[in-house]
């Protein structure tokens, strides 16, 4: 379903440049579960901004379903970005003016989904989350674990076939962590790609594959049981 | 994005900064009240001059004795004829089937005498055809009689000033006043109609055309008002009255066709262009606005960084997000202008009946215009900081950066 070559992103910081992503190439199947791990500034949220078309790499290639992201327009991007792309972000960044079912629905609204459309939608999504009381709650009057289950529900609304979580838990406690993490992994069993960039090796450890990442390039992939499928040697030798 | 959505949208954001929104809200609403006021003020003042000066209908036309080139300028207001106007030719004009009636006018100053007092005063010579010309109604008895025109009657009529400065609390119907060598007998005293400026009969002594061709020793007319009959062209009329005198002066053109519009014309026009100007310098207090607009609009996108960025991640296009914050700032300058037109009429209404003589109405291109320039200013100036907004990168937006196109 996802298909990365040599997608490169240099940052150039006071005459110093600095790889975020280097030459990073990526294989991902429909309905996979993956987590990214490594090292602060090895560029694991660089390289979920280039998935989710949160950014744009300098050089490299991107197929997302069969499609060239590098051949689209900023107005195409915006739209697989609203049908395809979900995203759950570590602060959150809900809308404090809005009221959960308002920051919920803010997907469908930007697409000019009429209301009554909108309504079952997102009264099924707050009850499957618990969160029918709180529907016209503002985030500041929601707890950590509360507001992210709300920013999930705003992610999945328009049934993404991707969905992009950046440290999803790095503001909750371990209670709080449990339940989203299986929240998403619920979402994943339906059929939902999800990818999660962790520090904690525990939530990392549940993915299907772990990917690890070091100076913006992959440097190791282990599977379910702890064995390298992947690692930069391998694919020295590959390139032999 | 649906319409009903963005209004809401909007006003989620123009509710929380109520400030910010206040403030711009003020800074329209007194923009555009201000051009409002002025304009309103401005056509008021050249409504009252005209119906101050519009003694005459549009269907008058006014004669004067001598051949004066009308084009361009003032029309002549004194006018040396070769020839008299006489009553005869007074009596032919009113014979035209395109003339509705004819009123001779033979102006000057006479002394007159009541009793033991005298005093100089404007006497007016006509016939009863002025009475309906003009519309003058009576407050005590009557009219001049109709008459032939020849016939010297020894009667007049007083306006309400003279009757006060001559006979004071006495009664003056059926009194006799003495003009220059004549005496004359008041038969009525014309109603006060409150005009104060231009051609006012309150303090003239009206008499017979005839006396006063003997009081002042002459056989011309100073003017003559003749009314078109409705219906008729008054072109056709001009061009009529035009060759009718020729023919009876001699083949001689030496009589000049006057409208009241062109004497108010230049007047009209002369307070017009004062209207438009103190309305362009109101409307410079819009484009203030406009610069306020345009900061607060910069502001609000440095600080809603974060938020931008989400609404791209989540489906917004460069375009919608442009959209959001120029339909903020025209929502805000729409109600402000709604706010400003709505105060605006108020002060008027206010100053109107305060002063009820004094009229005011707001030109229509003054109303129009000011909705265009503060809607016009509002998207002009919201559009660079709105741009701004569109072109943020989406990853830069969500770190809260601001990304320095
Ligand atoms: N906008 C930017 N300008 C300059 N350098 C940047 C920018 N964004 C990222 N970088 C650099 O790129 C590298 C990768 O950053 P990235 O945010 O992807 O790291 P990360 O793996 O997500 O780290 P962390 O675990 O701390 O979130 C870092 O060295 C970072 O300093
Ligand atoms: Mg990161």
């Amino acid at each position: 379903m996802i298909r990365l070559e040599q997608l490169c992103k240099t940052y150039h910081l006071g005459g110093e440049s600095v790889h975020a992503l280097d030459h990073f190439d990526l294989c991902i199947e429909a309905g996979d579960y993956l987590s990214v791990m490594g090292p602060s500034g090895s560029g694991k949220s660089t390289l979920l901004n280039m998935l989710g078309l949160l950014d744009t790499p300098d050089s490299g290639r991107y197929w997302l379903e069969e499609q060239e992201m590098g051949a689209l327009s900023e107005e195409q991007h915006a739209r697989v970005r609203n049908q395809r792309i979900g995203f759950v972000f570590q602060a959150y960044h809900l809308i404090d003016r809005l009221s959960a079912r308002e920051n919920i629905e803010l997907p469908l609204v930007l697409t000019g989904v009429p209301p009554r459309e909108r309504k079952p939608r997102v009264d099924e999504l707050l009850e499957r989350l618990g969160l029918e009381h709180h529907a016209t709650h503002h985030p500041h009057q929601l707890s950590g674990g509360q507001r992210q289950r709300v920013a999930i529900a705003r992610a999945v609304i328009r049934r993404p076939a991707l969905l992009l979580a950046d440290e999803p838990t790095g503001n909750l406690d371990s209670h709080a962590s449990g339940e989203v993490i299986s929240l998403l992994e619920e979402l994943n069993g339906e059929g939902i790609t999800l990818l999660v960039v962790t520090h904690d090796p525990a939530i990392g450890g549940r993915a299907r594959r772990r990917l690890w990442m070091q100076d913006g390039a992959l440097i190791r992939e282990t599977d379910g049981d702890g064995n390298t499928v992947n690692s930069e040697s391998d694919r020295a030798d590959a390139r032999r | 994005m649906r319409v009903a959505d963005l209004i809401q949208f909007n006003l989620h954001l123009l509710l929380r900064q109520w400030f910010r929104t206040l403030m711009i809200l003020l800074a329209t609403a007194v923009g555009v009240a201000a051009v409002l006021l002025l304009t309103g003020l401005g056509e008021g003042a050249r409504r009252f001059v005209l119906d101050e000066f519009s003694l005459l209908g549009q269907d008058t036309l006014i004669m004067l004795p001598g051949r004066k080139e009308t084009t361009g300028g003032l029309p002549p207001l004194t006018g040396e004829g070769t020839r008299d106007i006489t009553l005869e030719d007074v009596a032919a004009l009113e014979r035209l089937p395109e003339i509705q009636m004819v009123a001779p006018l033979i102006v000057g100053n006479a002394q007159v005498y009541v009793g033991g007092r005298n005093r100089e005063i404007l006497t007016l010579g006509t016939s009863a055809r002025f009475f309906d010309l003009r519309q003058l109604s009576m407050q005590q008895g009557q009219a001049l009689p109709q008459a032939t025109l020849e016939q010297a009657g020894s009667v007049c009529v007083i306006g309400p000033e003279v009757r006060e400065i001559l006979f004071g609390a006495a009664p003056a119907l059926g009194e006799w006043i003495r003009v220059g060598d004549r005496r004359f007998r008041v038969i009525g005293i014309v109603e006060d109609r409150g005009e104060s400026l231009g051609m006012d009969v309150s303090n003239q002594v009206i008499i017979p055309v005839a006396s006063a061709q003997q009081i002042f020793n002459t056989q011309g007319m100073f003017r003559v008002l003749l009314q078109v009959r409705p219906g008729a062209s008054f072109d056709s009329a001009r061009q009529r009255v035009l060759e009718l005198m020729q023919q009876r002066h001699g083949g001689e053109r030496d009589v000049t066709l006057i409208t009241q519009d062109a004497l108010l014309g230049a007047f009209s026009d002369i307070l017009h262009l004062l209207t438009l100007s103190v309305g362009a310098i109101a409307a410079i207090s819009l484009v203030v606005a406009g610069i306020l607009i345009m900061n607060i609009t910069l502001i609000s996108v440095s600080q809603r960084t974060a938020e931008i960025g989400l609404l791209k991640a989540l489906g917004a296009s460069a375009n919608l997000v442009r959209l959001l914050f120029l339909s903020e700032a025209l929502m805000l300058s729409t109600l402000g202008a709604l706010l400003g037109i709505a105060s605006g009429y108020a002060l008027l209404w206010l100053g109107h009946s305060i002063w009820p003589q004094f009229p005011v109405s707001v030109p229509f291109w003054a109303l129009s215009g000011s909705l265009v320039i503060a809607l016009g200013v509002a998207t002009l100036f919201a559009w660079l900081p709105a741009s701004r907004a569109a072109h943020l990168a989406p990853v830069l937006a969500l770190r809260g950066e601001v990304h320095d196109a």
